[in-house]
């Protein structure tokens, strides 16, 4: 049986006024079934568009070659209208940024139920609220059944970030991938955030790809780590070796950056002041 | 929502009584004697006494003023004896060049502005919004830069300009067309139509440009929204992808613009009624600014601030259905 997701020597080409630019240059990754894989780089170093070249998601001016593969079909070579078929409901995603990736102008029930019944023919609004309800209720929303009929300005950041995880997990996803769904956050809502998707990954089984530009945010939660820089795959490990054992001088200047518990005076080096060898810039 | 419409209200009747406050100030202030205007050429110093004590212009302005108040709440008497006139509520006076009360003006005028308003409401709301939505869609092709490029034209081409070529091509040259005139829909719809085609149709030209540039702005932006991205990452149908999460976002300004538009419209298109010679509010208001009759400006004046203010409320009101993030009392 193949793995969920075969990501494979994918590249990502922008057409730009200096000519095209690759964000993403043959990358290849594999995520087995329940699986989590985190991955991590600086600002734009590609992550996003590796995401959303996964979810057939990537603006009308990139282009992408390559193969990517969900549960051994391979996405790359369906027709647009399938592909379709399957996002959303095989994989969802969450954004960065939870206060403007929901629409104003709708309840959050009436956008949980949409992405569910944009899957289900035939459910009634009636069962698909009772599965927006259920949803919320997952994420640890409270009075969920009062809050569905409330509009996203009327939740903060966290429950947002919240009710997008419902809405993505209304179907049962095989995959979910989370693009920094924390970075828009305060330091204690990231937490829990990071510890609902944990939660929600052990009770529902769904394979997770996390992203973040945080080694440590990343090194909570998957078991294997690709470390992307200039939108190369620097190193690919274990989380574990990858902290024990980092090979790449790029990864041990992200582990570097990392806060540790038992460094008393908590000090902070930037990534740049590291002189990186091997680098692709 | 009550509280909301009564404050709306009240804020309205108070622009409303500044709106005439300062317009008859103005005129206390600013304008020629109107009695010397009414009086003519053979007049006597007497003559003119007697006109000014008729109307009330010897006494001072807060009288003046009050008295013009209570002549919209309650009406008024002009005069005093055999030759009193009663003037009901509302009582917008009486045209110093004619001698008909403005009201009734009003009501004979009001109907030729309403059709030009609403027709080239009709006309540009579709070439504006769906030209917009459309360009926007296409953007890139040559349906895009045809649109566009007609849009920017039709900004930057006074209307006035518009109506006389139109005029000359349709109506001198090939003859297709009458001069406008304002006959009625009932006399014969066919001729209501082949009339006021043309000046609907120069009318709407300067705002469907407007409206097609904000629209295809407006979906453009919101097409790049995160919450767009959200909806196609759901797997939605594009068609639900757009009409749902694109479009509502995108169309909101439209509604507001439109609101103020239409209602200041209705309070007459000068330009396009004096050019065209349809005798509507618009017409009326430039005939009497040119000659300073005061009673008609000031009642058009009072007029237009009306409709705008009530267009104003409407658009608040009907805001609060499509976008719930101003909806009263949904604060949580
Ligand atoms: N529309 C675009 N046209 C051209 N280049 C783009 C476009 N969108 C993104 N890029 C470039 O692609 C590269 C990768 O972007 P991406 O969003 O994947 O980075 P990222 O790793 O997610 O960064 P961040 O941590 O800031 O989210 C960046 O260098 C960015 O400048
Ligand atoms: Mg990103």
């Amino acid at each position: 049986m193949s793995a969920l997701l075969e990501v494979e020597d994918l590249t990502v080409t922008f057409r730009t006024a200096h000519g095209p630019v690759d964000v993403v240059d043959g990358l290849s990754f594999t995520l087995e079934r329940g699986a989590s894989l985190g991955i991590v780089g600086e600002s734009g170093s590609g992550k996003s568009m590796t995401s959303l070249a996964v979810m057939g998601l990537l603006p009308p001016t990139a282009s992408l070659r390559g193969r990517v593969s969900l549960d051994g079909a391979e996405l790359t070579a369906l027709p647009e209208s399938k592909v379709r078929r399957l996002r959303g409901d095989r994989m969802a995603m969450i954004f960065q940024d939870p206060l403007s990736s929901l629409n104003p102008y709708y309840s959050v029930g009436m956008q949980i139920e949409e992405a569910y019944r944009a899957h289900r023919a035939g459910v009634t609004r009636r069962q698909a609220r009772k599965v927006a309800v259920e949803a919320m209720e997952r994420v640890h929303i409270a009075d969920a059944a009062r809050r569905v009929d409330h509009y996203p300005h009327q939740f903060s950041g966290g429950m947002r970030q919240r009710v997008m995880i419902a809405m993505a997990l209304s179907t049962e996803p095989d995959l979910l991938i989370a693009d920094e769904p924390t970075t828009a956050l305060d330091v204690t809502v990231q937490a829990q955030i990071l510890d609902l998707l944990q939660e929600v990954r052990r009770e529902t089984g769904t394979a997770l790809v996390l992203i973040s530009h945080d080694l440590a945010v990343v090194s909570e939660i998957a078991e294997d780590v690709v470390v992307m820089r200039h939108g190369l795959a620097v190193e690919q490990a274990p989380a574990e070796r990858l902290f024990s054992d980092p090979r790449h001088p790029y990864t041990r200047a992200l582990l570097d950056a990392v806060p540790r518990i038992d460094d008393e005076i908590g000090e902070l080096r930037a990534i740049d002041s590291i002189d990186v060898v091997g680098g692709k810039a | 929502m009550v509280r909301f419409l009564v404050t709306r209200l009240a804020g309205m009747v108070g622009v409303l009584f500044l709106v005439v406050l300062f317009t008859y100030a103005i005129f206390f202030a600013l304008s020629p004697d109107p009695a010397v205007q009414i009086c003519g050429k053979n007049c006597t110093p007497e003559l003119i006494d007697q006109i000014r004590t008729n109307l009330g212009l010897d006494r001072p302005f807060y009288e003046q003023f009050l008295g013009f108040l209570s002549g919209l709440f309650v009406g008024t008497t002009y005069g005093t004896g055999a030759n009193a006139i009663d003037c009901a509520a509302p009582c917008l006076g009486y045209s110093f060049q004619t001698g008909q009360p403005v009201l009734e003006m009003f009501e004979q005028r009001f109907g030729v502005s309403a059709t030009l308003a609403v027709g080239a409401a009709v006309l540009w709301l579709f070439m504006g919004v769906a030209g917009g939505m459309l360009a926007a869609i296409k953007k890139g092709t040559w349906f895009d830069r045809a649109a566009t490029g007609a849009a920017l034209g039709g900004v930057s081409i006074p209307n006035y300009v518009l109506a006389l070529v139109l005029q000359y091509v349709l109506v001198v040259k090939l003859g297709w067309l009458p001069f406008p005139q304002a006959v009625p829909f009932g006399a014969d719809p066919g001729q209501w139509f082949l009339n006021f085609v043309m000046p609907w149709l120069v009318l709407a030209f300067t705002y469907a440009s407007m409206y097609q540039r904000l629209t295809r702005a407006n979906v453009l932006d919101t097409l790049d929204e995160n919450f767009v991205r959200t909806a196609r990452a759901k797997g939605l149908a594009p068609r639900l992808v757009w009409r749902r999460h694109a479009l509502r976002p995108a169309l909101t300004p439209v509604v507001t613009l439109f609101g103020m538009d239409f209602a200041g419209l209705l309070g007459g298109a000068i330009i396009i009624e004096t050019v065209f010679g349809l005798n509507g509010v618009g017409k009326m208001a430039s005939d009497s600014i040119t000659k300073n009759d005061q009673p008609v400006i000031m009642g058009v004046t009072l007029v237009a601030a009306f409709l705008v203010i009530v267009g104003n409320v409407i658009v608040d009101i009907v805001y609060t259905t499509i976008d719930p993030r101003v909806r009263i009392g949904a604060r949580a």
